[in-house]
């Protein structure tokens, strides 16, 4: 275990309330207001870590426990993500399928917490998320399986770099299409715009932000952070994708923190000009970013 | 090479859009902008041998899929159609899964096919396939006689893309005649349908078949 392979888990933990941040300021920008500072999650984060928790009785232990494990298995995650140039703590080969694996288990704890409190509302949210995930995963796991094709590697570690450093030359249209898939499934899974949006409190479009309203306190610190991270994974698989080695570990790092705070630019910029879609409409996005994934793999057969 | 790989790239989207897309309106732009990017394709394909028989080649094609058909269809919309959705047999999402398989179809029949040595791109045998087969898929899977035009043009435009990445050679009387017949067949079958509109007040095609007399 390299020294270096701590740093990819130790920013995420450090610097994935940031990324929350920027999109917040970027919407704020376009809207032509001042925005929330910066920092905001951080502060949101300290000021709930310091209150109660308050539990209906109708629920159980699974209830108090969802938070907790879903916090768990991202930050299981977040120890095979590598970050640009700086490999992951925990590598092997077709680590990628953990790595979607955990991030089915942090869903399937908010789930089970959300159907916990037996409020017809929020099992509505569960029910959508569970609907659009299943629609999302196949396209994370197809456009994964193409990259590790073209990299001949099956952990994220060593097939982000290779494809980073020099398949864009010969098989850019492919790697193009892969990283459009990845960003509409890191828009779903994030619940973002075009998918759900985070603003919103009205119960018939809510999706992620309606499974946890019954949560308070040190246990919706737990689901912000646990969600802040998730963003900061997904965005670090699509920087990944492009940002090349340099060999001086300082412009790596800079590289690789401008990649992450672009992504969460564009996040917010697609966050502004575009409208919610139709709930209707949100299968067949998830099926197009699948589609998208599973013609990059075909053409990138040949 | 590489622009032939992006704009075989391109047809592969515009094909899958068409699948997934509910919109007449935007599937004839959609195919105008697959018409368009296919005109550039023998100039890009052949970037050593520029002639101008390629570029006489790329702008009639241009000009008749990017610009005409498209008017022409438009002008069929507003004036015979009553709604603007396409009105599938087959829903978007399992058109656009059907679009994947047929990709992959494509794909595994090419492996097994002999193949010159001429080919302006690996790609290129199964992106033809592919749109020939979505063009077909398109006719037999939705309702309204504009979208099988559409799918008519979509299953040309994947011959046409074989024809020129196979023998760039082939004289441009044969390349001229083929654009002139489908030209032919997208003004007979525009006329078609108007006329179809005016007597029955649909162009619904399933509907058709239970006519009496």
């Amino acid at each position: 275990m390299k020294p270096e392979s701590f740093i990819p888990l130790l920013l995420a933990l450090m610097l994935s309330p940031l990324l929350p941040g920027v999109i917040n300021r970027t919407k704020a920008l376009f809207a032509g207001r001042r925005g929330p500072p910066l920092l905001q999650i951080y502060f949101d984060l300290w000021k709930l870590l310091h209150k109660g928790a308050v539990y209906s009785r109708t629920t159980t232990w699974i209830f108090r426990a969802g938070p907790m494990l879903g916090l768990a298995a991202v930050l299981t995650a977040a120890m095979l993500v590598p970050l640009g140039n700086f490999p992951a703590l925990i590598a092997f080969p077709a680590d990628f399928l953990l790595f979607a694996g955990l991030l089915g288990l942090m869903r399937f704890f908010t789930v089970l917490a959300a159907l916990d409190t037996g409020s017809s509302f929020e099992g509505m949210g569960a029910s959508r998320e569970v609907f659009f995930s299943a629609l999302a995963e196949p396209a994370l796991l197809v456009a994964l399986a193409t990259l590790a094709r073209q990299a001949g590697s099956y952990s994220l570690s060593t097939l982000l770099g290779q494809v980073a450093g020099g398949h864009w030359l010969h098989l850019g249209p492919v790697l193009a299409l892969v990283m459009i898939a990845l960003m509409i499934v890191l828009l779903a899974e994030n619940a973002r715009i075009p998918v759900d949006d985070p603003n919103t409190h009205l119960e018939l479009t809510m999706i992620h932000e309606v499974m946890v309203l019954d949560h308070g306190g040190p246990d919706f610190a737990f689901i912000v952070y646990g969600a802040a991270l998730k963003l900061w994974l997904l965005a670090a698989l699509v920087v990944g994708m492009v940002v090349p080695a340099t060999g001086a570990p300082g412009l790596d790092l800079a590289l690789v923190m401008g990649g992450m705070f672009a992504v969460a630019v564009v996040v917010g910029v697609v966050e502004s000009v575009m409208a919610r879609l139709r709930l209707a409409m949100v299968p067949q996005l998830l099926v197009g970013a699948g589609a998208l994934a599973a013609a990059a793999f075909l053409l990138g057969l040949k | 090479m590489n622009n032939t790989n992006i704009i075989l790239v391109l047809v592969v989207l515009t094909n899958l859009k068409l699948l997934g897309s509910s919109r007449l309106g935007a599937s004839i732009r959609v195919v105008a902008m697959q018409g368009v990017v296919l005109g550039l394709l023998p100039i890009l394909a052949h970037t050593n041998e520029l002639s101008v028989r390629f570029a006489v080649l790329a702008a009639g094609t241009i000009a008749l899929k990017g610009i005409v058909f498209p008017w022409f269809l438009f002008r069929a919309v507003w004036e015979a159609e009553v709604t603007r959705e396409v009105e599938p047999y087959v829903g978007y999402v399992t058109s656009l899964l059907a679009g994947v398989l047929i990709l992959a179809v494509s794909f595994w029949m090419c492996e097994r096919l002999p193949m010159p040595e001429t080919l302006a791109s690996s790609w290129l045998a199964p992106v033809a396939f592919f749109s020939i087969f979505a063009g077909l898929f398109l006719i037999v899977s939705r309702k309204r006689a504009v979208s099988q035009v559409l799918g008519f043009l979509v299953l040309e435009n994947g011959v046409y893309a074989f024809g020129v990445g196979l023998a760039p050679h082939t004289s441009l009387l044969v390349e001229a005649g083929v654009l002139l017949d489908v030209f032919v067949a997208v003004f007979v079958m525009g006329i078609t349908i108007f006329h179809i509109n005016r007597e029955f007040d649909h162009i619904e095609t399933n509907r058709l078949n239970t006519l009496k007399d």
